[in-house]
């Protein structure tokens, strides 16, 4: 099936998002959306769905003109839509998930789920996906997650679908499999809108790429063109995709980690025997398949974690029994993995949110009171540093794009004197050009002295960022390595092979 | 051995039991000897009999029953040790710690068990009810504060109508009607104009309450004869049902108001977690998103469901008129609009729970009322207050965290992410 935008433009108060975007995507085909961070690919991609009305434009589907006002008609029409921010419900099962909206029932209104079922396992097995429909999405991770969403939209046999990031949480391994699903749909004649910042990825899949950047069509480009190239019509000037390193000037420990265990609440062991040190002025990269035990680790590091056996350290204080306040207070800045969950507060403005961890100091408190001229000030100063692009600082939070998110939750983590910064994922979500502002003030940082322990599922950046590499698997460190490290022995330690 | 939180959860509860049961061992069984007996009563109406009454020395009685629950309550951690569900014990224990109690309690005395029990359930119909509307709405994502204002108007409308037709069923069929009526208020300002929930529904009590003191002072009182003299539903005795023994006058000799709420509970149990609508239903109360990316309308289902809500609650209202008394007074749901609402959070937003939390409740209020008309030597107050603090440290050790709904009480408008 074609998809044809023509003129569809849209405006948020002042603030125009989509300007008069023309895109059309043949029948078959892959056709990837590059742009920077809040450059209106979500709110285009909303507007096809019915999620959102343009102001002016049309949608045509095989040549005619058809009205969507409601993700119900985009569905109708065969448009089918994965989501940036998940749209599971996470107290049903994944068959829940799946028939809501498509209900079949009996006569008496009982609920028919034989049917879906068998569906969605035919499906499922089809596509090689392993899937419990009777998991509840909750407990699922994320990378299960984002297959729920697919066969979503599979199930119901969309013949356009459109995929808003897919990859920023997933794996490097998930990534190779969901590329060769959109392969195979593509073989079968379904017609793919690919959203990605891994120019990467995009090279490898695409058949066409369009670039918007603040809200209009720059220019089209095959994937035959180098990442630099793509970097630079999406971002506007050309972006250094390596950041330059100095080499380390390495102190003194700074967070000793001794003997650590992490136990969930029945007590079953997440992360065992884990010993390491993180001196001053470098960078260690914990690298892993996700799920391996990370997101505990790093979450240990500031007392997110409620059983934790052992000793972490940081300059000397023990943190382990602390609160988080506490711990954050030794002088650590931490960019948790989710921003949804942990960064930020969403329907606090965007301000609010840039001086969550410092609100109780002057000058943005005074007395018993808050100074909102104060927050609002410094979070202009902030927002403009790390290029945070939004309308009014008074906004709410979640009105930002999801890269702009991301980079409140940074430029908030690392605007503040600390000893240790742990930063997990800090780039998930990001365009090029801001994944290489963060990754240079992540080298700053470095360079000022400071500990930096970095989680990331993102080989290249642990290859960009990292001085020495520790890999986890299954809740232990297997090995820690120099980062001239070559990819494949970084990729057999990821899967579990020490030599 | 490393406990999860829910079993850690478990023994605490089951520790405190174990402690109450230590203490009336002691107290009732030994230190406060009687030499009184203590009689409990099974027969109610004509029910086949098998036992009429059973007489106990109050003191055995007390050391008895403690020796049970103690022995019940041992069993019940080697349950959770053994990682099982250790309700078995706790039950038996719980059930051994009332009993004492009441052995002791009533020394002397007699106490009415199938009437204590029939009460009960007589107290928490309104309750009943009155959580499933709140079930209906908080569901869906629409908190519901004007319980209380839906059982009023629910009963006032069919008192009065049933008062000046002469006929129950009239006073029937209004009765949710009004109830209707409030849920509509509260429908389009919660919905369509995103106001504050919880503000919306304190202002919404406030109004039906002085809206029925005012007709009822103005037009109830002194025309009584016309307005205020409503007849009431007889009870209605369910064939071989109705004549078990203990349960017949208890579940199947009532009014035809009772039945329609099993019927109620049955429906909305069924419906919740079997059916397409219950799916979706569920769907806008937790992730309404999610549910619109599908192409479900996410405040049309809301409104609905607010004003099926209305509906129940405004039935359960006519409980207070048609259903007992028949005659409409002042205030006369006394606030059981709000323990409706602890019933339904105490029962974790499902339908059982908030039912079985209900009957705990109606078995409060009717025990303290029982033990202060047979003349217990403890305060009334107190024995008010007791059996809600007991269900208390029940309900969270057993249910343990409650979740609300994740989307309850936030309005949603599509574009605010
Ligand atoms: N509901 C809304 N109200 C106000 N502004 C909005 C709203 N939705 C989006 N915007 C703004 O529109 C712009 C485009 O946002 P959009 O989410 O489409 O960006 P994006 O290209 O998907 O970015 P990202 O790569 O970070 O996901 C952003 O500046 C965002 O702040
Ligand atoms: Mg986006």
């Amino acid at each position: 099936m074609s998809l044809e935008l023509n003129a569809i433009t849209k405006s948020f108060g002042a603030l125009i998002a989509n300007d008069g975007i023309n895109l059309a995507v043949n029948d078959g085909e892959i056709h990837a959306i590059l742009g920077e961070n809040g450059a209106g690919k979500s709110t285009l991609m909303n507007i096809v769905y019915g999620l959102l009305q343009p102001d002016s434009g049309e949608i045509k589907v095989d040549g005619k003109v058809v009205t969507i006002n409601e993700p119900s008609d985009a569905l109708a029409v065969g448009i089918g839509m994965v989501h940036q921010h998940f749209m599971l419900i996470p107290v049903f099962t994944v068959l829940e998930n799946i028939v809501l909206g498509h209900e079949n029932t009996s006569k008496v209104g009982k609920l028919k789920l034989h049917e879906a079922r068998e569906r969605l396992m035919k499906i499922a097995n089809e596509f090689g996906f392993e899937i419990d429909p009777d998991a509840y999405v909750e407990n699922l991770p994320v990378g299960v997650q984002q297959r729920v969403e697919i066969l979503k939209a599979l199930v119901y046999e969309a013949k356009v679908l459109i995929l808003d990031e897919p990859t920023a949480v997933l794996t490097p391994q998930e990534t190779d499999e969901l590329i060769e699903v959109m392969k195979r749909l593509r073989a079968q004649g379904t017609s793919i809108i690919f959203i990605s910042h891994k120019l990467r990825e995009v090279k490898a899949v695409a058949d066409r790429i369009t670039v918007i950047r603040r809200g209009k069509v720059v220019a089209t480009a095959q994937p035959s063109a180098s990442q630099e190239e793509l970097a630079a019509l999406m971002v506007g000037r050309p972006v250094n995709l390596m950041p330059d390193k100095n080499p380390p000037k390495v102190g003194a420990p700074i967070l000793v980690v001794k003997d650590l265990e992490i136990l969930d609440p029945s007590g079953r062991a997440l992360v065992s025997d884990v010993d390491f040190e993180v001196c001053a002025g470098e960078v260690l990269a914990i690298a892993g398949v996700q799920g391996n035990g990370q997101s505990e680790l790093a979450e240990a590091m500031v007392n997110l974690q409620s059983h934790v056996r052992g000793s972490i350290t940081v300059g000397g204080v023990e943190i382990v029994g602390k609160s988080v306040h506490e711990s954050l207070h030794e002088g650590i800045a931490f960019v948790p993995e989710s921003r949804e969950l942990n960064g930020l507060i969403g329907s606090f403005s965007i301000a609010e949110n840039l001086i969550l961890d410092t609100h109780r100091e002057a000058p943005y408190t005074k007395g018993f009171a808050l100074s909102p001229k104060a927050v609002a000030i410094r979070g202009e100063e902030q927002a403009k540093e790390f290029d945070i692009r939004y309308q009014s600082i008074q906004d709410p939070v979640s009105s930002l794009s999801g890269g702009n998110k991301q980079k409140v939750v940074v430029a908030r983590e690392l605007s503040r004197p600390v000893k240790l910064v742990v930063a997990s994922q800090p780039t998930r979500g990001l365009d090029v050009g801001s994944i290489e502002f963060v990754h240079e003030r992540i080298l700053a940082e470095r360079d000022a002295g400071r500990a930096v322990l970095l989680f990331s599922t993102e080989l290249d950046e642990v290859v960009a960022l990292a001085d020495r590499i520790a890999v986890m698997y299954a809740g232990k460190i297997l090995a820690i390595v120099d980062a001239t490290v070559s990819r494949e022995e970084l990729g057999l330690l990821m899967a579990g092979v020490k030599k | 051995m490393v406990f999860s939180n829910t079993q850690k959860r478990q023994l605490r509860l089951i520790a405190v039991v174990l402690l109450l049961l230590v203490v009336e061992l002691w107290e009732f069984g030994f230190a406060k000897a009687s030499s009184n007996k203590t009689t409990f009563g099974f027969l109610l109406g004509k029910e086949w009999v098998i036992i009429h009454e059973w007489v106990i020395q109050s003191t055995t009685g007390s050391k008895i029953f403690s020796g049970i629950g103690i022995l019940a309550a041992v069993l019940g951690i080697f349950l959770v040790r053994s990682n099982k569900s250790p309700l078995p014990g706790t039950a038996i224990a719980g059930f051994s710690l009332l009993m004492s109690f009441l052995c002791w309690a009533a020394n002397g005395k007699f106490i009415p068990m199938t009437g204590l029990l029939q009460g009960s359930l007589m107290l928490a119909v309104p309750l009943i009810f009155g959580s499933m509307s709140g079930l209906l709405c908080e569901r869906s994502g629409v908190i519901n504060i004007a319980i209380e204002g839906q059982l009023l108007a629910g009963a006032f409308a069919s008192g009065v109508i049933a008062s000046l037709t002469h006929k129950t069923t009239w006073g029937l069929l209004v009765a949710p009607l009004a109830g209707a009526l409030i849920s509509l208020l509260l429908a389009t300002f919660a919905i369509k104009f995103s106001v504050d929930q919880v503000i919306l529904g304190f202002v919404l009590n406030v109004l039906v309450i002085g809206l029925t003191d005012f007709l009822y002072k103005k037009l109830l009182i002194p025309y009584s004869s016309t307005w205020n003299t409503g007849p009431s539903f007889a009870r209605l005795e369910i064939p071989i049902l109705g004549k078990l023994p203990i349960v017949g006058p208890i579940f199947f000799n009532q009014t035809i108001i009772v039945y329609l709420m099993y019927a109620i509970v049955a429906l909305i149990s069924f419906s919740l977690f079997k059916t397409k609508w219950g799916l979706r239903t569920r769907a806008i109360g937790e992730h309404p998103e999610a549910a619109d990316s599908v192409g479900i309308d996410v405040n049309k289902l809301r409104f609905r469901n607010v004003i099926l809500a209305g509906l129940v609650s405004g039935l359960g209202g006519a409980y207070f008129t048609v259903g007992s008394v028949g005659s409409f007074s002042k205030e006369m749901t006394a606030g059981a609009g709000f323990i409706a609402l602890a019933a339904l959070i105490f029962g974790k937003w499902t339908p059982m729970g908030a039912v079985t939390a209900g009957l705990l409740f109606g078995f409060a209020d009717n025990l303290s009322g029982t033990l202060s008309i047979i003349g217990v030597s403890i305060p009334s107050e107190f024995m008010l207050m007791v059996p809600y603090i007991a269900t208390i440290i029940a309900v969270s050790g057993l249910v343990g965290r409650v979740r609300a709904p994740a989307a309850d009480g936030v309005p949603y408008s599509r574009g605010s992410h």
